[in-house]
């Protein structure tokens, strides 16, 4: 094998608007390696590959292909130069045949038969090179989604792409699939091919992997030979411990319990099940916080609770009443009657609507209480002195209540919504990433009203994929790990101990957890 | 400041004047083509709308029909729903009024039969939404699709009623009997002579729509329920997580939709022709989506885009009398081409705009 890397980059930067999704990039991918970017969501892994495959440019820095210095301005010119890249949601054309899929896009002539013909051949040879079989005159939708993703490989292949590309490939895959994947990526890797793997899963990395790189906000932060790493320290350099995070608190004095949760699971609209028989408990006066990589079923636990998704079955006794979830048509307006404040972990997609006025966004989900109506009518003026009011409490800048919400920054609209969940006094405070993209000050400021609502009493669920921020706020550390809640610590946990669970490798004292956390 | 910010008035004043002026100029250079003196076109088509009297009525007359449908258009805009179906929900409309007509205009005076026109119009009006808005609510048919759909089926519906059940005895037309005076509006002419309307069909109706206006004002900024559509138009899942039903939200906007595009009725058949006939809306549920458009889903701005095609109908109708070369085909491609950028090309110049006014602002706020 040649020395001339396959792929290397140098100081690539990509920003979005503020946000800096790629800062200072470099990475060099030997040819003939399977190399895996690990990182959690939102690090910046994906706008990286897709800046290798030419959906966006870089702002600035260089990208070398084989030696060569090129712009890739679309993925036309990425194929052309032999990467390939097989996305987390296929591009395939369901009730196309495999033969056609691969053809779709390289025709070659305005008439299908010869170019159909020159891909039969040339498939036949490629499944037996890659030992990758698969009907070429199956139906895409009579596939299983392994046999789906291997269509997109020989999509890539056909296209004689030397480096692959594969974004998170076994977030839809059952575990056998996987394995099976991870072999063909193997006789890939043997025929001379280069492979860069996507994902937030470090059993992955292991298991596949001959070097690893790491992403955390939008930095490279290490590359480590895959041999000479362990999950431990991945997981570290994942979750980082660049913010000392410290917030003044006393000791929790926990109550009765205000939030019951059993059996609880959750399918979603795939039929995946991602919340898998979780059951847990919050007691009035303390922070239990729920760590864990983002997509391991916390955003669909807090819904679920929140009742904006449906539950398959489980429980919630919420102030002593119990609601049969897999049966209740509760909503969102309901669970708030039942004294239950939600900040949602997604400001701009559910907690705001940006294009209207801050004092509009002050009663979102409270604009049916009699307080800020008068019959049919919205009472204005008492919405208005209430956003003034909050505006004043939680120095939301600038105090203008008719400004448009979008024009608040991240740490202002946040507030927004935090003054608005937390001013209506719930029993219980559902928040989700309190503090994602906002900015330090803002930062304190949330966590101390988080903490003041607890020494109020009231029981507070934190979802965060910030560990620094869980451990800073919890009382007690609940990790989730794909769907199960796998371990339950107290607020002094290790940070290496959690950042293992929450890549999840096996709790050894996971039977006795289980038993204590009902 | 998020680029795209722009001040009000150039955002509801300057953008549709640009739109309405290249909508003209385009429309001159057809005129030219044809052979006539542009400038002396727009003067005939402004004298004729409201250059006199009898023009003014006419004007107003149409405006009255635009106004409703152009709210009908902006109340389901507010939700995020494209209502084309104003043309079918007015025509079963009719229906409404007609009933209401033909059962009490022997019996008492027409300010009594008003309401029950007016409920019977957006009853009918709002029944004809509603399976489309169900459809849409529950199984996600495109309420585009299924409003077009059902304006055939409206069509069709009142060719059968009206040959088969509602034809007065031994007529030929498929027409309703006339509307004694019990079920006829007074003409704005006869309550305020001296406007000299003439003959002008425009009627008290006009006052309806322009209540109308008011109302769905209210509803939509002042009503929770308005604040429920709007929440719900801006950003769905914001509105389910504040624990708004969008199946209740979609059918409760698609009806008040619908029952406002009913009411059109009023104007046309207890206002002008006093009896229930074959195809009375001749394309006003169509030009709403434009008036709404122009109007900016603001009651105040439909009222503005309504005078406007009130305009272009009134002075296109004297224009082709005046410029026999200039043909009510004619007419209607002016028609066209101001729909064209109002409405579908209403973002052709907002780009441009947005820079020329930005960099400015930018610049105010560093020096501020």
């Amino acid at each position: 094998m040649s020395d001339t890397p396959a792929i290397e980059l140098r100081k690539i930067n990509k920003r979005f608007g503020p946000v800096h999704a790629n800062k200072d990039i470099d990475l060099v991918v030997k040819k003939g390696s399977i190399h895996g970017i690990i990182g959690e969501n939102g690090a910046g892994k994906s706008t990286l590959m897709s800046i290798l495959y030419g959906f966006y440019q870089a702002d600035d820095g260089d990208i070398i292909v084989d030696g060569k210095k090129v712009t890739i301005s679309d993925s036309k010119a990425a194929i052309s130069m032999g990467i390939g890249m097989v996305h987390q949601h296929f591009m395939l054309v369901d009730n196309f045949s495999v033969l056609e899929n691969v053809v779709l896009g390289a025709e070659d002539s305005a008439l299908l038969s010869g170019g159909i013909n020159r891909a039969r051949s040339e498939l036949k040879r490629l499944e037996e090179e890659y030992e990758l079989r698969v009907d070429p005159e199956a139906l895409i939708q009579d596939l299983p989604v392994g046999l789906q993703q291997r269509v997109e490989i020989l999509k890539a292949l056909y296209r004689s792409a030397e480096v692959l590309i594969l974004d998170e490939p076994t977030g839809v895959l059952t575990p056998p699939e996987a394995d099976h994947l991870f072999k063909i990526l193997e006789v890939l890797k043997n025929e001379g091919k280069t492979v860069l793997l996507i994902t937030h899963k470090l059993r992955e990395i292991m298991a596949a992997t001959d070097t690893v790189s790491v992403m955390r906000r939008g930095e490279m932060v290490a590359t480590r030979e895959t041999a000479s790493t362990s999950m431990e320290e991945l997981a570290e350099l994942m979750v980082g411990r660049s913010v000392l995070l410290r917030v003044d608190k006393k000791p929790a004095q926990p109550k009765a319990p205000v939030m019951e949760v059993e059996n609880l699971t959750v399918t979603d609209s795939r039929g995946v099940q991602v919340v898998k028989d979780v059951s847990f408990n919050v007691r009035a006066g303390e922070v239990v916080g729920i760590a864990g990589v983002s997509g391991n079923g916390q955003s669909e636990l807090l819904e679920t609770l929140a009742g904006i998704r449906r539950a398959t079955r489980g429980t919630l006794k919420i102030n002593g009443e119990t609601i049969d979830l897999g049966t209740s048509t509760l909503d969102a307006a309901d669970m708030r009657a039942k004294s239950m404040g939600h900040v949602p972990e997604d400001r701009h997609r559910m907690g705001l609507i940006n294009s209207f006025s801050e004092y509009e966004n002050s009663i979102l989900g409270y604009h049916r209480d009699p307080a800020y109506s008068k019959g049919v009518l919205m009472d204005l003026a008492a919405i208005k002195k209430n956003a003034v009011a909050e505006i004043e409490k939680y120095d939301i800048r600038p105090p203008n209540p008719m400004l448009k919400t979008a024009n608040f920054s991240g740490g202002n609209q946040q507030k927004i919504v935090l003054a608005r969940e937390i001013e209506r006094d719930p029993e219980v405070l559902l928040v989700g990433q309190p503090t994602r993209g906002v900015d330090i000050g803002a930062i304190e400021f949330i966590h101390r009203r988080i903490v003041e609502m607890r020494d109020a009493g009231k029981g507070i669920l934190l979802v965060s994929v910030e560990l620094d921020e869980i451990r800073a706020l919890s009382d007690r550390v609940l990790v989730m790990f794909d769907g199960k809640i796998v371990g339950e610590r107290g607020a002094d946990a290790d940070e290496g101990e959690l950042g293992l669970l929450m890549a999840g490798v096996e709790d050894n004292n996971k039977m006795a957890v289980e038993g204590g956390a009902l | 400041m998020s680029a795209g910010q722009l001040p009000r008035w150039v955002d509801y004043g300057l953008i549709p004047f640009l739109n309405l002026a290249a909508a003209f100029l385009v429309s001159g250079l057809v005129v030219v083509l044809i052979g006539e003196n542009p400038l002396d076109a727009v003067e005939l088509l402004v004298w004729g709308s409201v250059g006199y009297g009898e023009g003014i009525g006419f004007t107003l007359f149409y405006a009255t029909n635009f106004i409703f449908t152009g709210l009908a258009v902006a109340v389901a805009f507010h939700a995020g729903l494209f209502n084309i179906g104003g043309e079918g929900q007015a025509y079963i409309g009719g229906l409404g009024v007609a009933f209401a007509c033909l059962a009490l205009d022997h019996i008492v005076p027409w300010y009594v039969t008003l309401p029950f026109a007016i409920i019977g119009s957006a009853l009918m009006g709002a029944a004809w939404a509603f399976i489309p808005a169900w459809l849409q609510a529950t199984r996600g048919s495109h309420v585009v699709i299924t409003t077009i759909m059902f304006n055939f089926i409206a069509s069709s519906l009142m060719v059968y009623l009206l040959n088969n059940a509602l034809k007065k005895p031994g007529s030929m037309q498929p027409e309703t009997r006339t509307f004694e005076v019990g079920g006829r509006l007074p003409f704005l002419n006869d309550i305020f002579p001296s406007f000299g309307f003439g003959y002008a069909p425009v009627n008290l109706s006009l006052f309806v729509a322009l209540a109308a206006c008011v109302l769905v004002w209210v509803l939509i900024w002042r009503t929770k329920l308005g604040f429920e559509i709007r929440s719900f138009g801006a950003n769905a899942t914001a509105a389910v997580y504040a624990g708004i039903s969008p199946v209740r939200t979609i059918v409760i906007t698609m009806l008040i939709s619908g029952g406002l595009a009913g009411m059109m009725a009023i104007n046309e058949i207890m206002g002008s022709q006093h009896r229930l006939l074959i195809d009375f809306v001749t394309g006003y549920g169509f030009v709403g989506i434009a008036v709404a458009l122009m109007g900016r889903a603001h009651p105040v701005g439909i009222v503005l885009a309504s005078i406007l095609f009130g305009m272009l109908y009134q002075g296109g109708a004297e224009l082709s009398f005046e410029m026999p070369n200039i043909t009510r085909d004619m007419i209607i491609v002016i028609q066209g081409l101001v729909i064209l950028f109002a409405g579908a090309l209403e973002h052709m110049f907002r780009p441009a705009i947005v820079k020329l006014f930005t960099p400015s602002r930018a610049l105010a706020a560093k020096e501020a």
